[in-house]
């Protein structure tokens, strides 16, 4: 079998540097934002040259560019790479272009609309509250584009199948075409939310909303993008770790599971996030909270597959005794700078684990729902492996693309060691905080930790202000890595440029393909039986025990815009069509006046 | 598959399982559940206190772009409270703090939870669903006096 010998085009080539390095130079954006935020919640500083004093517009900006632009343009270059090296045929480089092209004006688009002050929604873009227009078709274009890239690994694939009867898919193809199934369906959630319920009320078309029902169809979307966020993670876990490491992966077949559960079990859980939530029955939630169990399952086999293969690789490098091969694991091998990032990731995830379970137990959500616990949670997530894979994979990549030499090799090697400790530190003052009732999203700075302030709490300074030296650490290593990353890039080439991953072998392998974890269609199906059965009730609830919709707002104003466009803030007409509307909003407004 | 990965996926079922009971457990037996869908709650505009009896009263609480309405509510230590919530305008988020409740506001819900306050004291409910510009000065509380 002809495998990992095709080199991708010069075309191609391009279209992931181009995917790779403007999403990073994004991320500089982003990841600068992500330390004003703790600044600002600490009261440090109440304004910075980019937002001004608006702390909402940089909380947007940081949740955009850091969870949804970086990591599908990510998702969609890694996958192109995987796809095309593991099945050995090239892509349609037509429809590559196409993809990578509407992504990039969708994430253009969506960028200069949170610039403009226009879309200060943050990332969930709950209604009534209303952004730009563009804001919303932005972030269409970023999905239909990374639709595109998804199609265009189809036919190749069908092409292989047909050519390779009776052979198992490479595991790395496995798991991206797990990534882009979950994405894809999850994303019709959201597509939904965007183009039926949102875009035509943003218009004018239709004056009301049903703010339950989209704010259903947003978690729909939102919990299965975490998946979407970890996998290509788990991809490179699953298939380079272990021989990074010195070793091979346990269990080939394992790997083969966790990904097809992770097909079955994504999208039933998005309700858990609505927990708190009104107008659901609590049986439904307790439904979707089963599955987020059924869910955690995959990664706790992830947890022990990894770990043996660590503990393989550390025997093999001549570890002894129960825990003696975690000591000889290549932590700081500079000609294995990528096993740090990899390393780093899963000590993270154990603690982003933990609490991820918490926060999914029902009744026990209470303690924590909203609270800065919750970012405390997410961060040692999608700030913790999975940045960390992205990052270490993208300047490998890169790398390979150009035919560079990784430059500031110890730093790069450092960055995630002490990134991570900065993240534990972070998370530790957020999840504190929050068990102590510090909220989320909120501009703690102007009041909860403002001394002059009569709202000021001063049992929450401390968690504040580890926040900031915390995130203070996690900025100093992303200011080397992007030093180090756009050095490498303009450094002149060494070789030629030549894509190639590591791939691992498996220590227990079947020879033939395992038949139930052959094919995707049944799990896609047994999927979307499930989504039916766990989403049909929740929707029939949102959508009729519902009191009537709701117009648009803006986020400066308490009355309801009146013209669609967000540049308005009129007060609404005296005459109301609905009289007891109309008496609410003027009880409502003489209560701000008083 | 083997045996010690066998092993260990039974093991994280298992763990998984008693952690779902001891859910089951805590909402049937103990009666600690989350918000459910009330379909046909009183209508209700304005915020207010009512006082059903000496130690059973009820607020509809109206949270809405900055405030909520009642600001401020006094009731005597053992009492239970009934808490009706709605949004007037956008989301919001309600949680008082030191106790388990915690609840968002949506607009087209009501949103409902109970609680007796057995603590004198004052407890700080805060806003902490984002909800615009002034989104970090909603803040409310309950004062739960001696009886």
């Amino acid at each position: 079998m002809n495998f990992d010998t095709l080199e991708l085009s010069k075309s191609m080539r391009r279209l992931l540097l181009l995917l790779l390095i403007l999403p990073m130079a994004l991320l500089v954006m982003g990841v600068y934002g992500g330390l004003m935020q703790a600044l600002f919640r600490a009261g440090i500083v109440t304004s910075d040259p980019f937002v001004g004093g608006e702390y909402y517009r940089g909380l947007t900006l940081h949740g955009v560019i850091n969870a949804l632009v970086f990591t599908t343009f990510f998702a969609v270059a890694f996958g192109h790479a995987v796809i095309t090296k593991t099945l050995n045929k090239a892509l349609n480089e037509r429809w590559a272009w196409t993809s990578g092209i509407l992504m990039i004006v969708g994430t253009v688009m969506t960028a200069l609309t949170i610039f403009a002050g226009r879309a200060d929604v943050l990332y969930t873009f709950y209604p009534p509250l209303q952004a730009d227009f563009f804001f919303y078709l932005g972030l269409v274009l970023v999905v239909v584009g990374s639709w595109i890239a998804f199609f265009t690994w189809i036919p190749p694939y069908l092409e292989w199948r047909r050519e390779n009867p009776g052979t198992k898919t490479p595991l790395a193809a496995v798991g991206i075409f797990v990534t882009f199934i979950v994405w894809f369906i999850a994303s019709i959630a959201v597509a939904v939310e965007i183009i039926v319920l949102i875009m035509p009320w943003v218009l004018g078309w239709v004056d009301g909303i049903n703010a339950m029902l989209a704010r259903t169809l947003f978690w729909m979307f939102g919990h299965p993008l975490v998946y979407f966020w970890l996998l290509p993670v788990y991809v490179m876990y699953y298939t380079m770790l272990p021989r990074l490491a010195g070793g091979k992966l346990y269990s080939d077949t394992a790997g083969r599971l966790v990904f097809f559960m992770f097909i079955v079990f994504s999208i039933p859980v998005g309700t858990h996030h609505q927990l708190m939530d009104p107008g659901i029955s609590s049986e439904w939630k307790l439904i979707q909270g089963f599955f987020t169990f059924m869910v955690a399952l995959p990664s706790l086999i992830t947890a022990f597959t990894l770990a043996a293969s660590l503990e393989y690789a550390g025997r093999k490098r001549g570890g002894k005794g129960l825990f003696g091969w975690m000591f000889k694991l290549p932590y700081f091998d500079t000609s294995r700078w990528l096993f740090a990032y990899f390393i780093t990731g899963l000590i993270l995830f154990i603690f982003g684990g933990i609490s991820g379970i918490i926060n999914a137990s029902y009744q026990m959500n209470a303690v924590v729902h909203n609270t800065a616990w919750l970012p405390g949670h997410f961060h040692m997530t999608v700030a913790g492996p999975v940045i960390l894979g992205m990052l270490g994979m993208s300047l490998y990549m890169v790398a390979k693309l150009t035919g560079k030499k990784i430059r500031m090799k110890k730093m790069v090697l450092a960055v995630p060691y002490v990134y991570s400790v900065g993240l534990l530190m972070m998370s530790w003052g957020l999840m504190r905080g929050g068990l102590q009732g510090m909220p989320r999203r909120t501009n703690t700075g102007l009041t909860y930790s403002n001394p002059d302030s009569a709202l000021y709490r001063a049992d929450w300074q401390l968690f504040t202000d580890v926040v900031v030296v915390g995130a203070s650490i996690m900025f100093l290593a992303m200011v080397v890595y992007f030093v180090a990353f756009f050095l490498t890039l303009v450094y002149r080439r060494a070789e030629e440029p030549s894509m190639s991953f590591g791939w691992t072998e498996s220590v227990h392998e079947s020879p033939t393909p395992v038949r139930w974890l052959h094919n995707f269609r049944p799990w896609v199906i047994v999927a979307l039986v499930l989504i039916f059965v766990t989403y049909a009730p929740v929707m029939y609830d949102v959508t009729t025990s519902n009191y009537g919709t709701s117009p648009r707002y803006g986020p400066d104003s308490p009355a309801p815009r009146v013209s669609p466009s967000p540049q308005s803030e009129d007060l609404p007409p005296p005459s109301s069509s609905d009289a007891e509307a109309g008496d609410e909003r003027a009880e409502r407004l003489d209560l701000l006046i008083e | 598959m083997d045996k010690s990965e066998a092993l260990a996926l039974g093991l994280s079922a298992v763990l998984l399982l008693v952690f779902f009971v001891a859910i089951i457990y805590a909402s049937t037996a103990r009666g600690i559940d989350v918000p459910t869908c009330i379909t046909d709650p009183d209508p209700f505009q304005r915020g207010q206190l009512i006082e059903h009896a000496e130690d059973r009263y009820e607020v509809q609480m109206i949270a809405q772009m900055w405030s909520f309405q009642p600001r401020r509510i006094e009731i005597p230590a053992g009492s239970q409270l009934d808490i009706y919530l709605r949004a007037a305008d956008i989301l919001h988020g309600f949680k008082i703090e030191g106790t388990n409740i915690n609840m968002m506001a949506v607009p087209g819900s009501i949103n409902y939870m109970q609680l007796t306050f057995d603590e004198p004291g004052t407890y700080p409910l805060i806003c902490h669903e984002y909800c615009g510009v002034g989104h970090h000065n909603m803040r409310g509380e309950i004062v739960v006096t001696e009886s």
